[in-house]
């Protein structure tokens, strides 16, 4: 037995045969009970040590051989595999409430397992093929085969792919980095080509049109789940570069460049936030603007601690598990998703409308929320280095407030007098209830995921400081 | 002497091919033309590889085409619908391409200079295939386009890396990204006539 078989063989096997069923609702309990198992596993299972279960000994090893090179989950991975899988557990769980769990559950959890592998693969670099190869995987998931594809999912093919040789040409020459560190042309074409490399993969600004198209065309569930998951995993591979090179952890250009970049993601999301009149492309500014967030942490990671890139991580999934939860419920009213169409419909699903509400204020910060703490860490973080930055960071959040209280107005704008109807079925309120709880929860006791938290940066050796 | 020309001769099946692609519209040509085209990469990206690498190449790339074919071949007659962004003339096409060749010439000799050991042949095939790729992808938004234009410059990006990178393992997932973006092409002109797009 070995990691990368449990990790990610398994739920390649298992995705195959969600494939099979039928029932949404057996599909989404069967989905989510196996990556809550598999969350599990990784939760208790030690790797690369021996479990004594009585007269039995399980040892669980952390490499795998493939096609001359190695998969690797050691356990020092094991958090990010219990996150990753717990966060996927909660997607899964929320898809038959959404609608889409025969889709998004098998296909999911095949995408899980590549976007795991590209953590787990030796040499690292080649981690953008196998991402390459989840956004193959994701086309279908978002253009369902009886709807036209829409331009979005055309131009999220387009981006994603255009990435991959970035950066393994990237790579190719960073390896001419290590071996003529003087060589100034060299680290300046290398440093160009990673950085369009993950200029395409995460969508950095101006390559991100493709994110508003597709929340207007495809399912808001689905198209949260890889908002979710891509640029998480594709954070974490960023950051191996980081770990990996010295040079560009220490160049004050790159960290500088990746603030830039950041504060630039996150106004331009925010202030385009604020001036929506659709909930779907509202939903893709803010995800838009979360990258920032990300890239804003992972410029103060290079210099002192990757700690901080981490926190953002399962409330960043949970609030945008509950937004597009909420707005794939609001979708089953009225397809269009504009404002106009959507006008008072807080009387009829309050708690859709308080789960779309929730989740757009935790983005944008607000206290008592599960996005609170880690915005506040980083809003510190940042002024430490510079006030200018901290002003333009502060710019972004008052957007993402704009854009929600008019979302609010929006919802709660009712010509007449009318009774409050809840038409949320009983497991789409179950799921909106959890997930709102869970919101409030991480943003009174975020010290809760300290346990899994604290070890996630030990995947690092030199951003685990 | 045969062995020098042998990756010249590539270059010009991946200058008629590509070029051929990019200014055609008949599907049936386009195929053929994309064929063709994985068999000029495949000799270029046999001059660093060993030829069963490079024939899986080919046979990756045949397959694509494959797939591409027999989805083309269940859709209903129909006209390529005119961009309106771009002009979308043969001769405007003719022009483009022409600045993607006078490009290659110009650039081949200068980064054969510096990235000694790769040959100016595959620097060539690599400049002219990422080149005529993003046109395609520049200029059109059709999926059959998208898909070819895809197909293109991963073939050009390949063409280089089999030059710096000899692992199998990279070897078959770009196999896999091949086929895979064949499969996909396939599925998304599938959605199109179960949409009744076409």
């Amino acid at each position: 037995m070995n990691a990368p078989f449990l990790w990610i063989i398994l739920p390649i096997l298992i995705g195959g045969f969600a494939l099979m069923l039928i029932n949404e609702h057996t599909t989404a309990i069967f989905g989510g009970s196996m990556s809550l198992l598999l969350a599990g596993i990784a939760l208790v299972l030690p790797i690369d040590e021996a479990l004594r279960l009585g007269p039995l000994s399980l040892k669980v090893a952390s490499t795998a051989s493939f096609l001359g090179r190695t998969l690797v989950l050691s356990a020092s991975e094991a958090p990010l595999l219990v996150m990753i899988f717990g966060m996927c557990a909660l997607w899964f769980f929320g898809a038959e409430a959404a609608g889409v769990a025969s889709r998004l559950i098998p296909l999911g959890l095949i995408i899980t397992s590549l976007l795991v592998a590209s953590i787990a693969v030796q040499p690292f670099l080649f981690a953008s093929l196998l991402i390459e190869m989840a956004v193959l995987v994701a086309v279908p998931l978002l253009s369902p085969l009886e709807r036209r594809p829409g331009q979005g999912v055309i131009r999220f093919l387009i981006y994603q792919t255009l990435g991959m040789p970035f950066i393994l040409f990237a790579g190719w020459l960073l390896a001419g980095v290590e071996a003529s560190p003087g060589d100034l042309s060299l680290t300046i074409q290398s440093t160009v080509m990673l950085g369009l490399g993950f200029a395409f993969l995460l969508a950095i600004f101006p390559l991100y049109n493709w994110i508003p198209q597709l929340l207007e065309e495809s399912s808001p569930y689905v198209v949260g789940f890889l908002l979710w998951l891509l640029p998480t995993i594709i954070v974490i591979f960023g950051m191996s570069f980081l770990d990996r090179y010295a040079w560009l952890r220490t160049s004050s250009e790159v960290i500088s460049g990746l603030r830039v970049v950041g504060l630039l993601m996150l106004v331009t999301g925010g202030l385009w936030a604020a001036f929506q009149r659709h909930f779907g492309r509202l939903m893709a500014y803010v995800t838009i603007a979360e990258t920032g967030f990300l890239l804003l942490a992972v410029s103060l990671a290079a210099g002192t601690s990757a700690d901080l890139v981490f926190l953002f991580l399962i409330p960043r999934g949970l609030s945008l598990a509950i937004w597009a939860l909420s707005l794939s419920i609001l979708r089953t009213s009225d397809e269009s998703l504009r404002f106009s169409s959507l006008q008072g419909i807080a009387r009829t699903y309050p708690l859709a409308t308080a789960g779309l509400i929730l989740a757009t204020l935790s983005n944008a910060g607000f206290p008592l929320l599960a996005g609170f703490p880690p915005r506040l860490a980083l809003w510190e973080g940042l002024a430490h280095e510079s006030i200018a930055a901290a002003v333009w960071y502060l710019v972004g959040l008052i957007g993402i407030l704009v854009g929600a209280l008019r979302m609010l107005a929006v919802l709660v704008m009712e010509k007449e007098e009318s009774p409050w109807i809840l038409k949320e079925n009983l497991v789409q309120r179950g799921m909106l209830a959890i997930g709102i709880l869970g919101l409030f929860f991480l943003g009174l006791f975020p010290q809760a995921l300290g346990p899994v938290i604290e070890q996630m940066p030990l995947m690092f050796t030199h951003l685990s400081r | 002497m045969l062995a020098a020309l042998l990756p010249w001769f590539a270059v010009l099946i991946v200058v008629i091919t590509s070029t051929g692609l990019f200014l055609n519209r008949d599907w049936r040509w386009d195929l053929g033309l994309l064929a063709v085209q994985y068999l000029g990469v495949s000799i270029l990206v046999a001059q660093h590889w060993p030829l069963g690498m490079a024939a899986a190449k080919l046979v990756t790339g045949w397959m694509a085409t494959a797939a591409l074919g027999m989805t083309f071949t269940a859709l209903p007659p129909h006209e390529e619908s005119i961009e309106r962004i771009w002009p979308q003339g043969l001769g405007f096409r003719f022009f483009m391409v022409g600045m993607i060749l006078v490009l290659t010439i110009s650039v081949t000799p200068r980064m054969a200079g510096s990235m000694p050991g790769i040959g100016a042949p595959v620097i060539a095939g690599t400049i002219l295939l990422i080149g005529i790729g993003l046109l395609h992808l520049g200029t059109s938004s059709q999926i059959a386009r998208v898909i070819f234009g895809l197909l293109t410059v991963l073939s050009g990006f390949e063409i280089l890396y089999a030059a710096v990178e000899g692992s199998i393992l990279v070897a078959a997932l770009l196999a896999v990204v091949t086929l895979g973006l064949g499969l996909v092409g396939a599925y998304l002109l599938n959605g199109s006539i179960v949409a009744g797009d076409l």
